[in-house]
């Protein structure tokens, strides 16, 4: 059999081993002077520093959210985790000491030689300086805005000062208060009114020309017209050393734009995966988050739209897939606050083994607005009989002129389909992943293809420790 | 050749015996048809035949010419040639009909290279065609809402397409009008030859109006408890189980 957790790492076992370079590290814990530290080494101007040390205020105020939440957030030990490390303190390793299964995932997800090594954190930088120079340059002709966090904040303070913090403000929740005070990495993007980009943005060439930020902070403002989709993560499996990953992304649809922000990711199973992701949604725009959660040991993460244009558009299509020790807990918030704003989510998960997946949803529509409509589905696969979910629709209606519809179904793959399907030829594990996929189907075909390929063999790989 | 050889074959589920020291030959190029009262155990053979895990084999062997598959899996059984056509076909939601069985064909081969789409796509569309069914089928979704009589004609497909050497089809009949039940029988038909051989369960002697057998067995309490030619099924139509009872009995 092979090993159910394919991306798992034991840490303790492994001979992984850092340089240090004090130069660039935060140290261990939180506190104001880590937060002054990386607001300097960053270079900072002022504003920039106070909004991050108001924040720390907020977060050590702001009580975790175990009210609602799972009580494991109650493990994340804030003490023993280091809040910035640059460039010079990616752990290295070599290509010989990363383990076996996890080459094994890389080969057989058609990872090429170059990405494996550095997804491995063999290579601290992926050679994609060249990809992004010529892709930067390529905007910039458009009058695209593509930089991350701190030269964003730096260079074009006019443009995105305005919307930073406030389609999330630092106190809608701890871990948005614990991101804005030690942020770093993620994209700040501005596309100009009327500019349709046709390639999508990948943060992956971006993002690793730098490094991978624990607290990646994103904000993307689409002018009026304009569009633009956004590609983060890939599907191949992620290996940290930090356990901790809040990030805050901000969208800021003006009139009539359209976004559409695609997210992949696989995490190790160590991982709090705790993201706060929002959208404000003007006349007429659209907004879509696409979102495919796969791996952690808890991801709470519910991307939401604030329809506050007449006739604005937010959609969130999501796939989860909880395996053995993992909590998937996601959804979708759509607050509708303007007339003639319409809204649809479709949520899919999947739980494998012991894993366990949670939709949790929150739609709201006000009594003074008219014609608002809702549509949401939320469809969970049991695989085994270990396995969970559970679904909290939390949905507000006030008012005569909306529409509203809810439908949820929970299913399991059954022992006797299983057996027709392997009657025919297929392996068990074979007619197991054939049936998540075709479980996942009509929603990965969103999907742009590139993403859509590479889930279903992930799926397939994940699908393989479950049965036998 | 595909003579299939059962020998001594019990079967409990749940503790309960159901099938008791059970023997029957169907030499290759045969069309054997098992008739018998519900209860029998024609169910149990076909299901415990293909591997099913719910079905306890407590004794005997089951042989594809040489080649005893009692105790493989369910998948390993299927690619030794046995072929099992569902009373009850099952629903598998999202899987279309042509990656389900290009997957089952896939399954099969040493080299997944040397499979050709295209070939692919014409041999299924060529049976489809045979079966009368519409090509819109191909991406439906197994059996999913499909009508009793599209799920036996999909079960046909399945079984045309995957050239198995041993074909038991369970209850085929059942659900089927006249008319699907000719389709059904020529599809099946077509297939006959001296290099492949079927087991062909059923309550009825109509179905062996258009699928003619070499034999027939009558199944009782586990048993075969007569063997006869095709007159056997008329016989048994015209005098009902009882008959057959009161045989045993005296």
């Amino acid at each position: 059999m092979i090993n159910p957790n394919p991306i798992e790492i034991d840490r303790e076992k492994g001979n992984f081993h850092y340089n240090t370079d004090y130069e660039f590290d935060a140290g261990v814990g939180l506190s104001e002077d880590v937060v002054k530290y990386i607001s300097d080494v960053k270079r900072e101007d002022e504003w920039v520093k106070d909004f991050r040390l108001k924040a720390l205020n907020t977060f050590e105020k702001k009580r975790m959210p175990t009210h609602w939440a799972t009580k494991d957030l109650e493990n994340i030990d804030f003490d023993v985790i280091r809040y910035y490390l640059s460039k010079g303190q990616m752990p290295s390793r070599t290509w010989e000491e990363v383990p076996d299964d996890i080459k094994q995932t890389f080969e057989r997800l058609g990872i090429p030689e170059q990405e494996r090594k550095f997804l491995a954190g063999v290579e601290a930088q992926f050679d994609s300086e060249a990809a992004y120079s010529r892709m930067k340059d390529d905007l910039s002709e458009k009058g695209v805005i593509f930089v991350g966090s701190t030269e964003g904040l730096k260079e074009y303070p006019d443009i995105f000062k305005k919307w930073f913090g406030k389609v999330i403000p630092t106190s809608d929740n701890k871990f948005s208060a614990l991101n804005s005070a030690v942020f770093s990495g993620g994209s700040f993007i501005y596309v100009p009114p009327g500019v349709k980009l046709e390639q999508p943005l990948q943060a992956y060439f971006r993002i690793n020309a730098e490094n991978f930020g624990q607290f990646e902070r994103t904000l993307i403002i689409a002018d009026e017209g304009s569009e633009i989709t956004y590609m983060e993560g890939c599907t191949a499996p992620k290996f940290e050393t930090s356990t901790l990953h809040s990030a805050v992304v901000e969208l800021v649809a003006l009139k009539g734009a359209k976004i559409q922000y695609v997210t992949v990711q696989n995490w190790s199973n160590n991982v709090f995966n705790l993201v706060t992701k929002r959208a404000m949604a003007h006349d007429e725009s659209e907004v879509r988050w696409i979102d495919c959660n796969i791996g952690s040991r808890l991801t709470m993460k519910y991307p939401g739209v604030i329809l506050r244009g007449r006739k604005a558009r937010g959609e969130v299509l999501s796939i989860a897939l909880a395996n053995d020790g993992q909590h998937q807990d996601t959804g979708a918030k759509m607050v509708h606050a303007a007339d003639e704003t319409s809204s649809n989510v479709i949520s899919k998960s999947v739980s494998i083994g012991e894993g366990r997946s949670t939709y949790r949803g929150l739609v709201q529509m006000p009594g003074h607005l008219k014609n608002c409509k809702n549509n949401t589905e939320c469809d969970a696969l049991l695989i085994n009989s270990d396995s969970q979910t559970d679904t909290y629709p939390a949905i507000t209606v006030q008012g005569e002129d909306h529409s509203v519809q809810h439908e949820a179904s929970v299913s399991k793959v059954s022992a006797e389909q299983i057996f027709y399907m392997q009657q025919r030829g297929l392996s068990e594990a074979d007619a197991m992943s054939m049936c998540v996929n075709g479980f996942v189907n009509d929603l990965i075909r969103e999907f742009p293809m590139e993403y859509s390929v590479e889930l279903k063999r992930l799926i397939d790989l994940e699908m393989e420790g479950s049965v036998g | 050749m595909s003579t299939l050889s059962v020998q001594n074959l019990s079967v409990n589920i749940d503790d309960k015996t159901i099938l008791d020291n059970f023997s029957l030959e169907v030499p290759s190029g045969e069309v054997h048809a098992i008739m018998g009262p519900n209860g029998s155990g024609k169910s149990t053979l076909s299901k415990a035949l293909a591997g099913h895990p719910g079905y306890e084999i407590t004794s005997g062997t089951a042989k594809l010419n040489d080649t005893n598959f009692i105790g493989m899996e369910p998948d390993e059984i299927s690619r030794v040639g046995l072929f099992l056509a569902f009373q009850y076909p099952i629903e598998v939601p999202g899987v279309s009909i042509a990656n389900f069985i290009r997957a089952a064909i896939q399954s099969r081969m040493n080299d997944i290279k040397s499979f050709k789409a295209v070939d692919y796509y014409k041999a299924l569309y060529q049976k489809m065609d045979d079966l009368g069914m519409d090509r819109k089928f191909t991406s439906r979704s197994l059996n999913d809402g499909f009508s009793g009589g599209e799920k036996k004609r999909c079960e046909i497909l399945q079984m045309a397409m995957l050239d198995p050497k041993f074909c038991i089809l369970d209850e085929t009949d059942s659900g089927l009008d006249i008319d699907a039940l000719r389709v059904v029988s020529e599809g099946v038909n077509a297939m006959r030859s001296k290099n492949r051989s079927f087991l062909v369960i059923t309550h009825y002697q109509r179905l062996l109006d258009y699928i003619i057998p070499d034999k027939v067995h009558v199944m009782w309490e586990g048993k075969i408890v007569r063997s006869g030619d095709k007159e056997l099924a008329k016989e048994l139509e015209t005098k009902g189980y009882d008959w057959i009872k009161q045989e045993i009995a005296a």
